[in-house]
């Protein structure tokens, strides 16, 4: 991994950006770059900005740059038996922990244990007037000022610039196994359901034909008994499932077809068929291969959308925002970027 | 201290405000609000309501400068009154001293100010009302829950209108299939989970004011409490807020699912300290109750074993659901008060709660009593039954009013710190403790690094509030220069404005102006609280310095 301090030389290519009227696309290590919308500029690249800055495993946090690949980041977790706990995807060996906290994607424990943005303490931006800022820390509890880091985070670098993120990490669990049920669609939905109010120790679940998949983790003694209580088949290859879920290699994800987010109450009753529909997150997260019309999401939805993957070019990804949120929207946008240089039209078509 | 005005309202105020200046002493300001209300009274009685309009003309003096100096435009209380009595009901306006009374401060009570007018609405409709007719006459909101808030974000402000949410008390809706609550404002934190005990969840959140304070109140503050380091704060427990804006408009922020498109404006409302917007509904995650629960206590005859201690558990792979050290002085007081059997003669003890599957958490007591005989605690107890457990926890929860009985007044701090910091700081705090001649207990989250020290003083001796107010500026200071911050779970509000001063650089303050004045352009909601002005921040001089530069040399000095 390398350690190296690029934060003035962004600073100076955002400032020479700003005097020349340039639009800017803050890029990583452009493993994300099918998500979202399309925007237009030169490109700013973090990847080089790299390093761990801090990290001391019994305070249970670490600070790197943005550039530091995300997969150096969990491997050094991974030697002090700690973790990210949002189990972010990463799409490809060049992730950068930027790309993935701009992105907030989180992936299969996401539900149970929080996501991305759960877990920044603290942040340190290039604003869009090239003034280098830090908000947040390294401490679990902060409350003095806005929460910027974590609006910042999720906005796609539409507010400015990552160049260093403090993280909350945690221990890595002692077991982990994963049940096979073999059900219905309805059937593993009201299955979770009757867990979800129970203290069971799930940290993942997933539906796709007929078969529902459980994770739980915790200590082998715990972990058994309660594997006990819940029944179904024990899964080998625990981890190759819960990988190709996380970065999408699992067979269902056909890079071929339109891949749609639906975002939902995790009890929303099922309406796609069992071939084109892929739940998670204990339903609260299904991806669907059948096309919906981002501008007519039906109330029966009830949460929302987005156009994750297109083999086409896409036109609007995210859905769009009422009015008066949009409006909120467009002003901190006005507070972070005043000029509208950082990747312009990423998210919406104005920002 | 006497009325407390923010030098910082002169930035954030409309730029007419600046313009008229003049300049009168607190107490003609003082006489000036003593008269309105005479005249008030005297018109409305004698059913005059449009008679002599009682016009005021406030004048703002600094407590630390005298160059501050401004006016608001004339306001007409009678014609207030009848805007607001087309909106709610008359026994929702207060506007007689004796009513206002109440609303003087919250629990931070050093801080003293009454409002111009209380409104108590009950819907969300009205909210939006009143918030439109404040943006239309240029009239300062403050929101206000139940008041047990430490850091004076509640403190009314002279001018202004200030909004209970008392009224809006009622839990909306339970979902146990998704596990969610839908409350309005002004419900208490512990009545939600009460509400949802017969169905095994609760809400996580516990901040100590837990009995009183309102989930409204938790939102704009984002409270801890003592289970966050596992079950986090309060905005890792929500799912969605309805607010009103300054204009009036409502906005449903957060989603039915886990996440929302656009920014997470969810995360920034959180915390936000009632400077963004009014928070009318929360959508709230409920937990199913743990399974099982152990509590140890320890006792330490030195501070820092009990702080390795802690750094071990944790090192250990262990979350514990709470992890409390408290000191000599607290651990005595709260002993007193309650009586809960703790070992008085230790010199700090920690309370570690673990809970989860019970097989694990068996485990878990196992190695975590090893981790504190290993760090030298002299005594470890586990407690047998459901009735110890309660007794380890009371006399924490009563530390703060525990520690009220050893002293006239007490100043209750709330920084955070890296926990290895610790013995270096608790070092500090003694040595400090003695040069300011104050006593300090100590309350802390240890698990989190979240300090509570609390400063005992005698707020009707001269001088005496002023020095426990500067030796808790100086413990505050160097919670960040340790690499921590000036408030963990208790908000800047008043209280903290000159340290945020020195946590953030100018650059960064104009940020946090932008973000508010993107919600707030006139900046009428809780005016003066949360992020000081750029002025404050030059006039104190303690300045945030990077490579011994000033930023913003451009920025005119005071």
């Amino acid at each position: 991994m390398e350690n190296k301090d690029i934060s003035e030389q962004l600073k100076n290519t955002v400032q020479l950006s700003l005097n020349n009227k340039e639009k800017l696309i803050i890029k990583g290590g452009n493993s994300k770059h099918f998500y979202g919308r399309t925007p237009a500029g030169k490109t700013l690249n973090i990847a080089e900005h790299q390093g761990i800055i801090n990290y001391e495993p019994s305070e249970l946090v670490i600070t790197v740059r943005a550039g530091t690949k995300l997969k150096d980041i969990e491997a050094l977790l991974a030697k002090n038996n700690q973790m990210l706990a949002f189990e972010p995807p990463a799409f490809s060996d060049h992730a950068t922990i930027g790309g993935t906290i701009a992105c907030n994607l989180s992936g299969p424990r996401r539900a149970y244990t929080g996501a991305a943005r759960d877990y920044v303490l603290g942040t340190k931006i290039i604003n869009g007037q090239a003034e280098i800022l830090s908000f947040g820390g390294e401490v679990m509890k902060n409350v003095a000022g806005y929460d910027v880091s974590r609006l910042i985070t999720g906005a796609m670098g539409t507010l400015g610039v990552l160049l260093e993120i403090s993280l909350k990490v945690v221990p890595k669990p002692e077991t982990e196994i994963t049940l096979v049920h073999n059900c219905t669609a309805e059937q593993a939905l009201v299955k979770l359901q009757q867990w979800s109010v129970l203290p069971l120790p799930i940290t993942a679940s997933c539906f796709y034909q007929d078969q529902l998949n459980i994770r739980l983790s915790g200590s082998e003694k715990a972990i058994n008994t309660i594997q006990q209580s819940l029944g179904g088949e024990v899964l080998n290859e625990v981890n190759a499932f819960w990988y190709s879920v996380k970065e999408q290699t699992h067979p269902f994800f056909d890079k071929e077809k339109n891949l749609w987010r639906v975002s939902t109450a995790s009890n929303t009753p099922i309406t796609t068929k069992n071939k084109d529909s892929f739940y998670e997150w204990g339903g609260a997260l299904r991806w669907i291969k059948v096309d919906i019309s981002i501008d007519k999401i039906p109330d029966s939805l009830n949460g929302h959308i987005t156009l994750f993957r297109s083999p086409a070019i896409k036109n609007e990804v995210f859905q769009p925002l009422p009015k008066h949120l949009l409006q909120k929207h467009r002003n901190l946008k006005q507070a972070f970027d005043p000029q509208g240089i950082f990747n312009i039209g990423r998210m919406y078509p104005e920002f | 201290m006497g009325d407390f005005i923010p030098s910082n309202s002169l930035n954030v105020l409309p730029p007419y405000c600046r313009d008229k200046a003049c300049l009168v002493s607190t107490e003609l300001w003082k006489e000036a609000i003593k008269q309105s209300f005479i005249n008030t009274h005297k018109d409305l009685f004698e059913g005059k309501m449009n008679a002599s309009t009682v016009v005021i003309t406030f004048v703002f003096l600094s407590m630390n400068s005298s160059s501050a100096k401004f006016s608001f435009p004339n306001i007409n209380l009678q014609q207030l009154l009848k805007q607001l009595l087309c909106i709610v009901n008359s026994d929702s306006v207060l506007y007689q001293e004796e009513d206002l009374r109440p609303y003087e401060c919250d629990a931070l009570s050093a801080y003293q100010q009454l409002p111009f007018i209380v409104v108590l609405p009950e819907t969300t409709e009205q909210i939006q009302k009143i918030l439109q007719l404040c943006n239309k006459i240029d009239l300062p909101v403050v929101a206000r829950g139940a008041g047990t808030g430490l850091s004076g974000g509640a403190l009314p402000y002279a001018k202004g209108l200030l909004l209970s949410l008392a009224k809006l008390n009622k839990i909306i809706t339970i979902d146990q299939q998704l596990q969610t609550a839908i409350v309005q404002p002004g419900v208490r934190n512990l009545a939600i989970s009460e509400a949802v005990s017969h169905l095994g969840l609760y809400y996580a959140p516990d901040p100590s004011s837990q009995i009183a304070c309102t989930i409204g109140g938790n939102v704009a503050e984002n409270s801890g409490g003592v289970h966050c380091l596992k079950y986090g704060l309060t905005v890792h427990n929500i799912q969605q807020l309805k607010i009103v804006t300054i204009e009036g408009e409502l906005i449903t922020i957060g989603g039915n699912g886990l996440d929302s498109p656009g920014y997470d404006l969810l995360a920034l409302l959180t915390g936000s300290e009632g400077m963004l917007g009014i928070i009318v509904e929360v959508t709230v995650k409920l937990l199913p109750k743990p399974e099982h629960i152990q509590t140890l206590l320890a006792a330490f005859d030195n501070a820092v074993n009990a702080g390795k201690a802690v750094a071990n558990i944790i090192s250990a792979g262990i979350i514990p659901a709470g992890l409390e050290m408290m000191d000599k002085l607290a651990v005595k007081a709260a002993e007193d008060f309650v009586h809960a059997g703790y070992p008085v003669e230790a010199e700090a003890i920690l309370i570690c709660e673990l809970d989860g599957i019970e097989e694990e958490v068996r485990q878990q007591v196992i190695a975590v009593q090893n981790i504190l005989l290993a760090n030298a605690a002299i005594e470890v107890r586990i407690a047998k039954d459901e009735q110890e457990r309660v007794n380890f926890w009371k006399g924490r929860k009563n530390a703060f009013p525990a520690v009220g009985r050893l002293s006239a007044d007490y100043y209750c701090m709330d920084g955070t710190i890296p926990r290895k910091h610790l013995p270096q700081v608790l070092q500090t705090m003694a040595e400090m403790s003695k040069s300011y001649d104050l006593a300090v207990a100590n309350v802390f989250h240890a698990g989190d690094g979240n300090l509570h020290p609390l400063i005992l003083y005698d707020g009707s001796k001269v001088g005496e509030l002023e020095k426990a107010e500067e030796f808790g500026g100086k413990i505050l200071e160097l919670c960040i220069a340790v690499g921590g911050t000036i408030t963990g779970e208790h908000g800047v509000g008043m209280e903290k404005l000159k340290q945020m001063c020195v946590q953030f650089n100018l650059a960064e303050l104009k940020q946090f102006h932008a973000v508010k004045a993107a919600f707030d352009p006139k900046a009428l909601l809780n005016p003066g609280k949360a992020v000081p002005s750029l002025h404050r921040c030059a006039e104190l001089g303690a300045m945030h310095v990077h490579h011994g530069k000033l930023p913003h040399p451009e920025l005119e000095r005071f």
